[in-house]
């Protein structure tokens, strides 16, 4: 499979194959499976959080830590700044827990459930995490720790990774095995307080995945999580938290999917990154959620909080993300530059289509000596749909030579889209240095007809013309989440010309 | 081999009339010059035959090898054989020429039920013909005519020709933009893919194209029709008298 894909050059190419090889027009993930459900009862008050919290076994700090969260959640109103539209949200119209039935711990891949790994043979998870999976002999190293609905099902490659010292699990098994780390980091990033989702997501987070990287160490293999909803009508709260000791790497990797259904579904994650003195991130996420059908009926409503904070002496963390699904977007993944000479990176591409919302950006936080940042925004609007880059770069007036380079790329699809830039830039030191480039551009006819006259079909020509858009930061993923990428470019956009 | 018989087209929502009745006929083997004076429909004439979108024949017929142009879509009169040398070639970014060209080629093969060619194979020919027109190999990993000068991107257009050899050529003003030492490495080109089962159709406001590539027949496209043919002497004439005569 890696070898195939060493050349970038060959990328684009490979995108035009996979959109032939891929069934046309129709969102592919859309099916539900048959795994008995333990449900919560519908609705949110005091007794389903502490169910939730009884479910998982949590300690008693957790469950007043949830309690506390659920209290201040009710005092708070949902944001309407964001430049999406979207009917009320019932919040009481919801299920808050939903697990596979748990039969007994599975100890091997061999006690998973059929079909848990069906439904990743039909996610057509083609690429090494599959093999993984499948416990094919020679597999890649590739750490799956697979997210199905609520609770981890099934980490693999924990012992080699535990031979490194690394920590790769469930939160809610790091919560059991790790308190003192969990305690430590959890909500340093992202305080409870921080913003309605995210302080809803504190009160009922589900699960989701914990990673610790020891001093030193070079994680030796990308970590990879699967996010699936999969109940009717089940929020999903994840909750990641990542660490990266002194002088340690870690790349990590989430991708998403979610099967058919006529009810939006709410998605409010929290995703936080710690990163000590000499240490680096690199967290990578292709996100394809179901974005609701032509008429723009159903699909997830998806609103993240991800922030990283660069604690220590030059940190680096880099977020990378391919946007395609989701009726509603609202993620800003950020970087608090708190350590001196501490690097953020922030490369996206989001594609909307139908009738499709994203409102996404990015937050660089100076606050360190010479802390720099790059942010290389894409934006593809297509069909009905609407996105907006909103983005802030503010420098504290200690982050003395702070320098931000940020650009931010549309284009349309088409004459019925929009695509829209909200920079925000502070500064309270004169020896900043922050750039920003921004420009807008239509795909154009002639450049359509060109590729026609070459003999690639309209679609295929899109699917190359918006990749080339994308290269940048296609470039900056993992080779095979890269294909993956590219695939979902191609099938995202499908239909959205002529 | 390409048959046009009394060609009408409109173009764009004003669905002005640009082609008003033109026949022609260009047997395999055979180069054919068009010439003619701005706005005579030079231009128009290559998008109707490559089948471009907002060009609507409204009479008459094209064939290609016995087989109906008109009905196809612009891919598949590519996968025909049918290729157009652009007269100003688009930048397409972020895709490096050999991926495009390899996804184009491609594409071709496998409409016409063959085999893809092998990335090797490919590699091989694209770098053999990139030294016969002078084209530096790093060209070949920047993104299709981004940045590339006006001479640059219609010698590319040779190369993409000659990698993909198609069966009827079109050019249009490939002159253009040409200093003398390119002119004739774009000549060489044309020039060694002449055979007798290849046809080309070449569009130039200018003659001198024509010394370095030497038409069998020559046409004069005036207000839309063909206003007068002969040999390639035609062409001198023309430089001499320009195209007074001809005015609609």
């Amino acid at each position: 499979m890696t070898n195939e894909v060493k050349v970038k050059d060959s990328i684009d190419a490979s995108t035009v194959e996979g959109v032939r090889s891929l069934e046309a027009d129709k969102y592919k993930y859309g099916f539900d499976s048959d795994i008995e459900q333990e449900f919560a009862p519908k609705g949110l008050n005091e007794d389903i959080v502490r169910f939730i919290s009884a479910k998982k076994e949590e300690p008693e700090w957790l469950l007043e830590w949830r309690l506390e969260a659920y209290r201040r959640w009710l005092t708070l109103e949902e944001p309407t700044w964001a430049m999406v539209d979207y009917p009320e949200i019932d919040f009481q119209d919801m299920y808050y827990y939903a697990s596979p039935v748990k039969k007994e711990g599975p100890k091997s891949l061999d006690e998973v459930d059929p079909e848990i790994l069906e439904i990743y043979n039909k996610l057509g998870i083609s690429l090494k995490e599959q093999e993984v999976l499948a416990g094919v002999e020679g597999a890649p190293k590739v750490a799956v720790d697979a997210v199905f609905d609520s609770v981890s099902v099934v980490t693999t490659f924990k012992d080699e990774l535990a031979k490194h010292g690394v920590i790769f699990c469930s939160f809610s098994e790091a919560v059991k095995d790790h308190p003192e780390l969990v305690r430590k980091y959890m909500g340093s990033v992202v305080p409870v307080t921080d913003n309605y989702y995210a302080t809803l997501n504190n009160a009922v987070f589900s699960d989701g995945s914990f990673v610790y990287i020891p001093p030193g160490v070079r994680c030796p293999m990308e970590l990879s999580t699967y996010f699936r909803m999969n109940a009717q009508g089940t929020g999903q709260f994840e909750r990641t938290l990542i660490i990266a000791d002194k002088g340690s790497y870690v790349s990590y990797l989430e991708g998403c999917t979610a099967p058919m259904r006529d009810e939006n579904q709410l998605h409010a994650a929290i995703v936080e990154i710690i990163v000590h003195d000499d240490a680096e991130v690199k967290y990578s996420t292709v996100q394809n959620w179901w974005p609701g059908d032509s008429e723009g009926n159903g699909g997830v409503y998806n609103f993240v909080t991800k922030r990283a904070d660069c604690r220590g002496k030059n940190s680096k963390v880099s977020w990378t993300q391919v946007e395609t699904g989701s009726a509603v977007t609202w993620k800003y993944p950020s970087c608090i530059l708190r350590g001196d000479d501490s690097q953020g990176e922030f490369y996206s591409i989001a594609i909307t289509n139908g009738h499709q919302q994203a409102d996404t950006g990015t937050k660089m936080i100076h606050l360190g000596k010479n802390t720099k940042s790059r942010v290389i925004s894409k934006g593809i609007s297509a069909g009905k749909s609407n996105s907006t880059y909103r983005g802030l770069v503010s420098a504290h007036r200690k982050a003395t030579g702070a320098r931000n380079f940020t650009q931010c790329d549309s284009l349309l699809i088409g004459n019925d889209c929009g695509a829209h830039t909200v920079p925000y830039i502070e500064s309270d030191t004169p020896t900043a240095q922050f750039e920003h480039e921004a420009t807008t551009s239509k795909l154009s006819d002639d450049q359509l007809f060109y590729c026609r006259q070459r003999g690639l079909s309209e679609e295929d020509a899109v699917a190359l013309l918006v990749n080339g858009f994308c290269r940048e930061v296609l470039q900056e993923l993992p080779m095979e989440f890269a294909v993956e990428a590219q695939k979902l470019v191609a099938i995202s956009l499908e239909g959205s010309v002529g | 081999m390409l048959k046009i018989n009394n060609l009408h087209a409109v173009v764009g929502e004003a669905q002005s009339q640009i082609l008003n009745g033109i026949s022609l006929e260009v047997p395999a083997g055979e180069v054919h010059a068009i010439m003619g004076p701005n706005g005579s429909g030079k231009s128009t004439l290559s998008y109707v035959l490559t089948g471009r979108d907002g060009y609507e024949v409204t009479e008459g017929t094209v064939e290609l090898g016995g087989e109906n142009l008109l009905e196809m879509e612009a891919e598949e009169r590519a996968a025909k054989g049918l290729f157009l040398s652009f007269q100003y070639p688009l930048e397409i970014p972020g895709v490096p020429t050999m991926t495009f060209l390899k996804t184009a080629l491609n594409a071709q093969r496998k409409a016409r039920g063959e085999e893809e060619m092998g990335a090797p194979e490919f590699l091989k020919k694209a770098r053999a013909l990139a030294k016969e027109l002078k084209i530096k190999p790093e060209m070949l990993k920047r993104p299709l005519n981004v940045g590339f000068s006006g001479g640059e991107k219609k010698r590319m257009e040779i190369f993409q020709m000659m990698m993909l050899e198609p069966s009827f050529i079109v050019m249009d003003e490939t002159d253009s933009g040409l200093d003398v030492d390119a002119l004739r490495i774009v000549a060489d080109g044309v020039n060694s893919l002449r055979s007798p089962d290849r046809g080309f159709l070449i569009i130039t406001h200018y003659q001198r194209l024509l010394d370095y590539i030497v038409p069998d027949q020559v046409h004069v496209l005036s207000a839309g029709k063909i206003a007068a043919s002969g040999d390639a002497d035609l062409a001198k004439t023309l430089e001499k008298e320009g195209y007074d005569k001809y005015a609609a």
